[in-house]
Order: structure tokens, then sequence, then C-alpha cells
């Protein structure tokens, strides 16, 4: 039995997940339970972070991942946020970078510049 | 070829710049840090004594009680913090109050105005929040608070508006007769004035192996949130007895209190560290004079370094023909500094140097402090300058337009520290939490300085690790 | 005259404001310091807000964005400082647009949120060089002005922005060497101890405390050493870290200058002011939300509760003041404070909504609310900490005639 504290909202649920049948007990919701599933199978994490913007009004626009990436490719994320510089306007939603890292998920813009 | 050259930009280094601009001298002063008042003088008890302590017929008597009055007419002139809150010596105890009659007689005796005892109610009526336990006390009405750093600064600004060649980052590391040697180069003077502070000892020996033993004395402190103003009325200090000097509790001209220091002997000069122990001292040191205080209310603890030796006494005198070391000057020094800065000119005309007083120098200075001004001041003064309605420091309500004031004085600061001591942006509550990186900002707008380069105050102290990510 | 002026343009200020106008004021007006809205929510890229209001994980610019496009017919100054607020309901500001203003409004919300605790505020001792950071200024420096402050780090304080912080700066390449915690549990949001220290392996040490900072004129590194159950440091359990970076996480007090210069009592257990139901403060017509009234974890809550007092102030401004009989709550054992302290019953509608924070970690307890030794209701909960903000809702009908009312854990029977 893995015991695990849920992340997916801040509530923070405390999980036990069955290592053999993925079973999780101690959630208040459906998406507790993925959670417990998927951190044991392939663990993902949202990364926000900031890209260099020119002409705006602040030189750093915030940006996120718009669902979770695998655990592993975090490092790999930064690297390629690293790259970028946009140039205002910019909208809250625009995609940063499309498919980032071939994780087939995209890096969205969080603030209007 | 200087006539004068000073050692040190302490309070006493820029109080002798001052007095000296004021005579057709070519005079400079050398400071080994990037801004005045870097050392002891930043980091003390911030008292104009009134003068009781000394022992009489001393010259620090003489220098105290001659530096208490300039003090009151310098700080109008030159536009800096100080505040006449009187002082009360308390006595817990018969044995004090035999100490408190004979500090009354030694100042009587020193010359100082208006001294007092107070029995116990009339201590009461004067500071309501003190000990049931303190029994008698002795009244200075004349010993008041200062900004110490506004003070030195004063005082180097206006010597150099009077001429005074500042040379900032520039440690003095020889002197050879007429020669003062630094990392930088070398400077013929027919005087050199050393006012190194706790570095006295160390300077004195390029001429001379000093005859006095340098005791660097460290003392920490906790400086009180605004809320806790009014704990104390005036500056309240225990008797000195066996158990050591007592500790004070006193507004500071800021609108904080500050309480502290311990008194401990120190091998490191450089060691300005605080500890647990020290600061314990303190605390329970403090609750003996005000048992309410309310010491979770600090904001910020440091510690000085005083120059103690094994002499009582200011240490002032002609080590070789051409070198005048002011050595020793540990408290009342603050209080002493104007004074001191007369004896320095005295003793330099004794030993034969010209002095006539130039035709006209400046001998004022004034600062625009948004928060004191009336509303109608306040909106004139933001119609002509809009960056005087943008408060950066929140907690001291300090204006943009202050901060950039500071970059147009004479010794513009180049640190967060320089201009937290030319405009208290970040002395407050949240200790720059807030307005730190925005002051940073306006650093880099008025001086070029790149924001990875700009420092929070001496060399090596950089705010950021590196450029812009 | 302007009906309602809000002070603060963060979520606090942003939801009251737009609650005030939804709930008939006319002419609203909010009063923001800095240069655009949102608050502290600028800064806080990161993911997690609104998922109760939402149902969405947002990050802070994206959270303060949701409000500030629902500000039609509300005005907003901003760059703008107030500098004092009377009884009366006067709002003295200054600004570089207007200069030194005079504004009177029928009713006012405080939302000027809270500031950090600092390294003075819990007297770390050693020397004291640069490098020494509140986790939120690190956090300025890193996510406006995209300033990194060093590269290694030592947290102390386990507080969510500490842990946020944590995490923010490894991914930007930094290495923090440790978080450390003064009590035996964490201050911040479990999932935070998982997601910013767990997934980096960035040790956690629970009851410990930085006993001193060394570097002249940056930090050099700090000696850390273990608490007793008295949160003294044990002598002989000191270890050095070399860092060149402290960042404090130790806590957040409500920024309540303005509140105590208009003379409204402050509750020394939250720092900030006593509030009815409605958010009022003991000024009448003054209404307060968000972390100036005491400090949240979730801004779902800040929300919720700044829209409850944007409502009262509008009701206020249109006349129809708060009357009637006043329950006092008392925090009873285990519990370190309630919001509101004050509930006047013929003002709360079916229902009272009560937050509050317990002293210590609990398992399997039961949350009471009693009238003297009489149970009013009881709430079982598996888990509880101090870093986790606790709600319950009270039936009104079952107040009673009490006239003080004590929140406890108690033990499940």
């Amino acid at each position: 039995m893995a015991k695990l504290i849920c992340i997916v909202c801040p509530k923070g649920c405390h999980l036990t997940v069955d290592e053999t049948t993925f079973e999780v007990v101690g959630n208040n919701c459906p998406r507790g339970a993925a959670y417990g599933k998927a951190e044991l199978t392939s663990p993902t994490r949202v990364i926000t972070s900031t890209v260099k913007v020119e002409k705006g009004d602040i030189c750093r626009c915030p940006v996120r991942t718009k669902g979770a990436i695998p655990k592993g490719k975090m490092f790999d994320v930064m690297s390629a946020l690293r790259k970028v510089t946009l140039v205002s306007p910019v909208k809250i939603g625009d995609v940063v970078i499309p498919n980032v890292c071939d994780t087939g998920i995209d890096v969205i813009a969080t603030r209007n510049v | 070829m200087f006539d004068v050259i000073i050692i040190g930009g302490g309070v006493i280094g820029s109080a002798a710049a001052y007095e000296l601009t004021k005579y057709n001298l070519r005079v400079a002063l050398f400071e080994k840090e990037n801004d005045i008042a870097t050392g002891t003088t930043k980091a003390n008890s911030a008292i104009i004594h009134a003068g009781y302590d000394p022992v009489p017929g001393s010259l620090t008597a003489r220098l105290n009680v001659r530096g208490n009055e300039l003090a009151h007419e310098i700080c109008k002139k030159l536009d800096v913090p100080f505040k006449e809150t009187g002082s009360v010596v308390c006595a817990f105890g018969e044995e004090d109050d035999a100490t408190v009659k004979k500090l009354y007689e030694r100042g009587v005796q020193n010359g100082v105005p208006g001294l007092r005892i107070l029995n116990k109610e009339e201590l009461r009526a004067l500071e309501p929040n003190i000990s049931e336990d303190a029994t008698s006390a002795l009244y200075a009405p004349t010993a008041g608070v200062i900004s110490p750093w506004e003070y030195a600064l004063a005082f180097a600004e206006t010597a150099v508006v009077n001429g005074l060649e500042l040379h900032l980052c520039e440690k003095v590391t020889d002197i050879k007769e007429n020669t003062v040697v630094t990392e930088k180069g070398e400077y013929g003077a027919k005087y050199i004035v050393a006012a190194a502070g706790v570095n006295c000892a160390e300077v004195e020996g390029y001429v001379k192996e000093p005859d006095f033993v340098l005791k660097a004395n460290k003392g920490e402190y906790f400086l009180l949130d605004k809320s806790a103003f009014g704990i104390v009325n005036t500056v309240v200090f225990q008797c000195p007895n066996k158990n050591g000097k007592g500790v004070l509790i006193s507004p500071t001209v800021h609108g904080n209190i500050i309480v502290g220091p311990n008194a401990e002997g120190v091998s490191d000069k450089t060691d300005i560290s605080t500890t647990a122990q020290g600061l314990d001292f303190v605390r329970n040191a403090a609750y003996k004079s005000v048992p309410s205080l309310n010491l979770s209310a600090n904001i910020r603890n440091f510690a000085g370094m005083r120059a103690n030796t094994n002499e009582e006494d200011f240490i002032i005198r002609f080590v070789s023909p051409q070198f005048l070391s002011l050595a020793g000057i540990k408290s009342p020094g603050l209080a002493s500094a104007p004074a001191i800065a007369e004896y320095v000119c005295e003793l330099l005309k004794d030993a034969g140097l010209e002095m006539s007083k130039k035709e006209t120098y400046t001998d004022s200075r004034s600062v625009i402090r948004f928060k004191e001004l009336t509303a109608e001041e306040k909106n004139a003064l933001i119609k002509k300058d809009p960056a005087y309605g943008r408060v950066v420091c929140r907690c001291e309500i300090i204006t943009e337009g202050e901060i950039n004031a500071t970059f147009k004085t004479p010794i513009p600061p180049v640190s967060i520290d320089g201009v937290k001591r030319r405009c208290n942006a970040g002395m407050g509550r949240c200790q720059g939490g807030f307005c730190a990186p925005r002051v940073l900002d306006i650093i880099h707008k008025n001086t070029g300085i790149p924001k990875e380069k700009i420092l929070k105050d001496k060399e090596g102290s950089y705010v950021l690790s590196g450029g812009a990510l | 005259m302007i009906d309602v002026i809000v002070i603060g343009g963060g979520p606090a200020g942003l939801a009251a404001a737009v609650s005030a106008r939804d709930n008939g004021a006319e002419k609203v007006l909010i009063i923001e310091r800095d240069t655009c809205l949102g608050g502290i929510l600028n800064q806080c890229i990161h993911n997690g807000f609104g998922l109760h209001r939402f149902k969405e994980e947002l990050s802070g610019p994206e959270y303060a964005s949701r409000y500030v496009e629902q500000l039609e017919n509300i005005e907003v100054l901003t760059d703008t400082m107030v500098l004092e607020v009377t009884p009366q309901r006067v709002v003295r500001a200054v600004s570089r647009e207007n200069g030194y203003i005079e504004l009177e409004a029928k009713a006012i919300v405080l939302a000027m949120g809270c500031r950090e605790r600092t390294r003075g505020a819990i007297s770390i001792p050693g020397d004291r060089p640069a490098g020494v950071y509140t986790a939120g200024a690190a956090q300025r420096y890193l996510n406006i002005e995209g300033y990194m402050v060093g590269k290694n780090a030592v947290i102390l304080g386990s507080g969510d922005i500490g842990l946020i912080m944590a995490r923010r700066m490894t991914l930007e390449g930094a290495k923090v060497h440790a978080c450390v915690e003064l009590m035996p549990y964490s201050g911040g949001l479990t999932r935070n101890i998982v997601q910013c220290l767990n997934d980096f392996d960035i040790p956690l040490y629970l009851a410990h405390t930085i006993t001193r900072i060394h570097g002249k004129n940056r930090v050099e590194g700090v000696t850390i050493a273990k608490v007793g159950p008295d949160r003294k440091p044990i002598a002989g359990t000191e270890f050095d870290i070399e860092c060149d970076t402290v960042l404090l996480s130790v806590g957040l007090i409500p920024e309540n200058e303005l509140t105590r210069g208009a003379g409204i009592p402050i509750d020394r257990r939250t720092n900030g002011a006593f509030v009815y139901e409605n958010m009022e403060t003991l000024s009448e017509g003054i209404f307060a939300c968000g972390n100036v009234v005491h400090v949240h974890d979730l801004v779902d809550y800040v929300s919720a509760e700044s829209e409850r007092a944007g409502a009262a102030a509008a009701k206020y401004a249109l006349g129809s003041k708060a009357a009637g009989r006043v329950i006092t709550v008392e925090n009873g054992e285990g519990v370190s404070y309630t919001v509101p302290q004050y509930i006047r019953p013929e003002n709360c509608g079916k229902t009272a909504s009560l937050f509050f924070r317990v002293r210590n970690v609990y398992r399997n307890v039961r949350i009471t609310v009693r009238n003297g030794e009489k149970l009013v209701a009881s709430f079982n909960r598996e888990h509880m900490a101090p870093g986790e903000m606790e709600s319950i809702v009270i039936p009104v009908s079952l107040v009673g005639d009490a006239e003080k009312l004590t929140v406890s854990i108690e033990e499940v029977k």
C-alpha cells in the first residue's frame, strides 16, 4: 500500500493506493482516484513559469502547460520556455509553445500583456 | 597638496570635514566603504547624551556638553531629525540611588543644564510604564535622540558643497609623514586627521605604535515597530552598577523604540553579528526597566562596534607633527562629534595651520519629507513633480520623488541601504520586503547601474544573483 | 458622494467591488496602490487558484483577470495610495495623477491584504548580509522582474509561498538545499509539500530552525538546529549548510495600519479587525474582507468572503443598516480564532458561516459548537491542521437564544 497526498486540488486528501490493483482509498472525488493511480504508474505535473515578453508593460509573461505533462519532462519544458520571446500584445490563453516537448500539451499565456 | 586629509567617513570624520571646509583650506576625506556612516555611526543607540556621565575635567566631559549644545543648532541648520526628549537614569534600590546622586553632582560640575533628581512619583509621572521597582532617577532635559547617519550625511554633504574632496571606496593603507597612501594612489597633505573609529589603532599604527590598547566592544539591539512607540517618552537608562552599565529603552527620532545594548568585548572588530545570548541579555535587562515592553514588535536586530580602549577618556592628540589621531571615540562620540570637530580646528591652528574663514560658505541643507507636509504642500509638490505622488515605501510613506531626490544630493547613494539612510525607504515594519525591488528599480533608473550589480549595502552585498533570465 | 469605496484591488477588493455593484451600489470605486489590479495574484504564477470558484485550476493572473473582466461601471484609481481612512468614512489618498485627494463614501470596504513577517519579527541572530529575503520579495524579483535572487537557497518556514518558491527556484536552475520548519508539522498545504519539495528531493526539516546566518556582505551559509517542545534550539544538534540565499516564509500579518488609524478595534488573535457576520467591522459602515481580516490559504475563500462584504457594504450604502442582538463567538479547545467574532442572527438568513484555524494537527475529531454546555452543532473531520483554514455552516435555527457560542475541537465519542 502506498500512502500519497493528493495534489489535484488544495484540499490535499490523504490517499492509500494498492500497488497492484491501483485501487484508491481516502479520495473525496473521482479526480483523486485518477491521481492516485497515475502517480504510481506515470506521474504528471503542470508546469508554470514565465517567458520573456517585449514591448509590453511588463517584461515577463506568466505561462503554464494547459494540462499535466510527464513529471520527467519538467526540466525539458523549462529549457524550451527559456528560448521563447513573446511580443506584446499577448492575451490569456494564447499558445506560447504548441505541443511542448512532444507531450501533446500546449503552453499558454496566463496574463494579458 | 591638500591642507588636511581626513581618514574615515563616520560622524567624527564628517563633522571634522564640515568644520574644516568653513576655512580657506583644501580638504579631502578618504573612506574605505562606498558611503558615509557605514560603521559605528549607523549602529549605536542614537543618543545625544546630556553630559553627566564623563569624569569632570576630562576631555570627554567638555566635548560632550559642548557637542550637545551644538547639536541643537546644527540639526536645525542642516535639517537633521533630532528631538530633545530628555533622559532618565533610573535607580533600582539604595545603591543605585547613591549613584544617581553621584551622577547629578558630576553633571553639575560638567555644566549640564537643567539636571534634576526625580523621586519615584515624579519618575512615574514622566514615565508611566516604568517598573514599580524604580526608586529614583536623574533627569537630564537636554538629552535627545537623533538620526546618526543623517547627522553624518548632513555634515559630509555640506562639506562637499563647501569644497570637500570626497573619496569613497578608497581605503588608506599607509601614512608616510605628509603622504597618505591608499589603494588607488598617494596624496600629500600638510596635516592628516584620523577618525577611523574601531580602526583607530590600525591607522595610528601606520605612523607609530599606538600607546593605547583598543578593546573593541560589541553592543546588540532590538528596534521595535512604531506600534510600540510611547512605551517610554524619554531615553530610559539604568544605573551603572557592579552588574554592568544596564540597557536603555528609548524612542527613536523616526518614531520607533530602540532597546539595547549589551556590552561584549570581542577579538574580531569586524564581527557585528547578533547572537542569541546577546539578544537574550538585552531582552531580560530591558524588562527590568519596563516590564510591559512588547519585544515581539521587533522589526530588526543589529549590533554595532565601539572603539573602547584601556583609557576612559577620548584620545585626541598629535602623534607626529603632521598626524592628529582621534582615537578611542566611543560613547558619547556621537553627541560630541561637532565639538570634536571644533577641537580639531583649534589643534590644527595651534599646530600652525593657517586658518581663515571663507567669506561665503553654505551652512544650510534641507530635505523634503513628504509625510510631514500639509495637504496643500503635498498637492503643490506633486503638481511640480508627479513622482511625489507615488508612495514607494508604504510603511514609512516615502515617495518616489524623495528617493529620486537622494540622487541629486552632493553624495548620491549607491545601494539600497544608502537610499534608506537618506530618506528612510525600507526602514519600516516590512524592512524593505515590499519596496526593495522598487527601490532597486529606481536606483537603476537614476544611476544606470545594471540591476544585478546594485548592492544592498557594502561591496559584495549583491541583491540579485545574475542578469535578467 | 461615492456609495462604496473599496481599498485594495487584489482578490478581496475585486470581488467586493463586483459584488457591491451587483447588489445595487451605483457608484463603486476601487483604490489600488499598484499600477495594475490583481494584487499579489500577479506574482503568483503557479496554478491551483479557482478550483472552488470556477471549477478550473488557474494561475494567479488568470484568476485575477476573471474579476477584472467584470468591472463594468466600477471606477478604478490605480497607482494611488490611501494614507488615511476616518470613522466618518472619509478617505485621503495620494497619486501621481490626482495629487492629494479626499473622498467621501457611504460605505468603505477595507481589502488591503497582508504582508510577510520578516527576519526581525523572529530575531534570527547572526550577520546581516544581503541574500535574506521574504519568499514573496524573491517571488516578485523572479516572476515580475525576471531576476533570480540566488543560486543556493535554504528556506525557513514551510508556508505556501516558501514551498512554491522552492519549486520555482529549482525549476529555474537554483539548488534549494533545505526547507526548515520550527513546528513539528508543516505550515503549508500538504499538496505543496508533495509537489514542491518531494518532487525535487528537497529535505524538509520539521522541528528545526535557523539559529545563525553567516556572511559579512552576502549570505554564505546558515546554522540549523533541532528545537525542543519549547521551540528553543537544542544545543549540540547544530549543523551548517552553505548557501547564498535565505528565503523566509514565516507567516503573514494582516496589513491594518489604515484600520488602526481609523480607530477600528483589532482582534489580537487574527491581527485583523473584529467583524460581524456580514464582514462589518465595529465601526459602522466600514467593512473588511480577505487577508486584511485573517490570513486565508485559498483565494477562492477570499473571494467568497469578499462578496459577502461587498454585498453588505452596498446594502449599507443604500440605507439598510444591520442590527439586532449580537452573539459572541469564542474559541474553545484547539481553536486559535474564529471569523466572524460576532453574529447578529437576525442578519444571517438561514445559516451563519464560520471560519477558523486549529492549533494542532488532528485526526478523526469533531468540531463542536456549544452554547455553554449545550451542543448546538457538531462536524466530524478526518484530518485538520493549522495550515488549513476550516469552515463550518451553522443553521441559525439551532442557535436559539445563545449569547455566546464556543467552537472547539473534541474527540469523537
